[in-house]
């Protein structure tokens, strides 16, 4: 019970704290509208190739806008010093873990809400689809899993904001080739059924990457 | 320390390295309950990463450290729920307001009713008139208070603090000790600092550190200023 609690704690200290800055969902929202507008411009081609190209622009405005609230996640701890604050407390490390993640999913989620639309307003494709909205929930699980975990690694070091995407993108890369594929299958109007292969890697690495965590989290975060 | 009384604090060779430093080399000590132990020491000598590794916030290279009998190895997290650490920071959410920032560890620590002991902080510390402004807008002394508030959110039987006088003018100081006095006058106090007068004012035990060693201790009537400002200089070879 008091896990999740402080769980719980953590993360609406987290979400109450950004939506008075808003540091985090501002940054990561122009970056992710941004990108689109670019490859929209970059990219002038029929419905067909769009429809092909267009969950790869998509992951690829959201895996760097999630870098970027990654890097936010651990960092105002530490500005604050408040991380030793935190490690003083009589919390299990896995329910830091677990507060932080769910903060910044809450903020990837709320930014892919607000990003969602304008990509089919650019793009002119139908991503309201229940198949793209599930891999993407998915997808943005799994990135925000592992993710919180790199950042926690990150935060101790000089480089942080290299360090993270450097150290982080390769091992998320399955996830992200998973939720792309599946969406291209979605997009050519195939169903859950025929996505099942991509559906399975991404619940594996979802299932790994909520794993893993609670096994090192305590090693990593503190020194 | 005091060995008559059962301890609320134990090193035994305790050892705290950094790569190739060592900052603790060895520390063995007993801190009786109910204690107000200052621990005096040039800057690097190992203050705050003993007060740090006696928190738990820091694991100890080697050695042992019993938190209320609790060994900090296997009982980490039990052991945090009996001290209250206030450090050079704050630990306080600049984004947050008093109210919600002893909340919020009132939570973490486990507090039954975090709400009503935030409120009774706040009176405590004196900063309920400014419950709901962020702890950003503070000035030095209100965040020590508040940070002192954070500390004693969950009544612990230890309170550590690591150099506590620092920014704070003379007034604000003893108003920090008569908080503390207040309210639990027998809560066992480790405090580190750079000031004799102020420290033996409150302190009944005291160690100075030199090179990651207790150089010197003493408490009672053996505890004085002199004895302290002679044993400081002889054993770290500088003058306070």
């Amino acid at each position: 019970m008091s896990f999740w609690r402080q769980a719980l704690a953590v993360a609406h200290k987290d979400v109450v704290a950004e939506l008075r800055s808003r540091e985090i969902i501002t940054s990561v929202l122009v970056f992710a509208v941004l990108v689109l507008v670019i490859f929209n411009f970059a990219f002038t081609a029929d419905v067909a190739t769009m429809t092909l190209i267009a969950p790869g622009v998509l992951w690829v405005a959201f895996a760097f806008a999630g870098v970027l609230a990654l890097n936010r996640t651990f960092i105002p701890e530490k500005e604050e010093g408040c991380l030793e604050g935190l490690l003083a407390c009589p919390a299990e490390r896995e329910a830091i873990y677990l507060g932080k993640m769910l903060g910044t999913l809450f903020f990837l989620l709320l930014v892919e809400a607000v990003v969602l639309p304008i990509f089919a307003l650019l793009f002119n494709i139908n991503v309201f689809q229940i198949e793209i909205l599930a891999v993407t929930a998915l997808g943005t699980i799994g990135f925000t899993a592992i993710g919180t975990v790199f950042a926690a690694l990150a935060v101790n070091t000089r480089a942080r904001e290299m360090v993270l995407p450097i150290l982080f993108l390769p091992i998320v890369s399955p996830v992200i080739i998973a939720v792309v594929e599946s969406s291209a299958l979605a997009l050519d109007g195939g169903g859950f059924s025929d996505m099942a292969v991509w559906l399975i890697i991404l619940i594996s690495f979802d299932v790994i990457f909520l794993t893993v965590p609670f096994l090192v989290f305590s090693y990593v975060i503190e020194e | 320390m005091n060995s008559l009384s059962s301890p609320a604090i134990e090193a035994r060779g305790l050892v705290k390295s950094f790569g190739n430093t060592k900052v603790l080399r060895g520390l063995n000590f007993r801190v009786g309950k109910g204690v107000t132990l200052a621990i005096f020491g040039p800057n690097g000598a190992g203050k705050t990463t003993l007060i740090k590794t006696l928190a738990s916030v820091m694991r100890p290279t080697s050695g042992q450290v019993f938190i209320d009998g609790l060994d900090l190895k296997e009982h980490a997290q039990e052991a945090r729920g009996h001290l209250g650490l206030v450090s050079h920071q704050s630990y306080l959410y600049g984004a947050l307001s008093a109210e919600e920032n002893l909340v919020f560890y009132g939570r973490m620590y486990g507090v039954a009713e975090p709400r009503e002991r935030t409120r009774e902080i706040l009176s405590l510390v004196g900063l309920t008139a400014r419950r709901h402004d962020r702890a950003a807008t503070f000035s030095r002394g209100m965040l020590q208070r508040l940070s002192l508030g954070r500390a004693l959110i969950h009544k612990p039987s230890i309170l550590m603090l690591d150099e506590p006088e620092t920014g704070l003018d003379p007034q604000a100081l003893a108003s920090m000790w008569d908080i503390l006095r207040h309210d639990a006058p027998s809560r066992t106090i480790i405090f580190t600092s750079h000031n004799f007068e102020r420290a033996l004012a409150v302190a009944n035990e005291a160690i100075v550190l030199g090179r990651g060693k207790i150089a010197w201790s003493a408490q009672g009537d053996v505890l004085t200023l002199t004895s302290l400002s002679e044993a400081y200089v002889h054993t770290t070879g500088e003058h306070p």
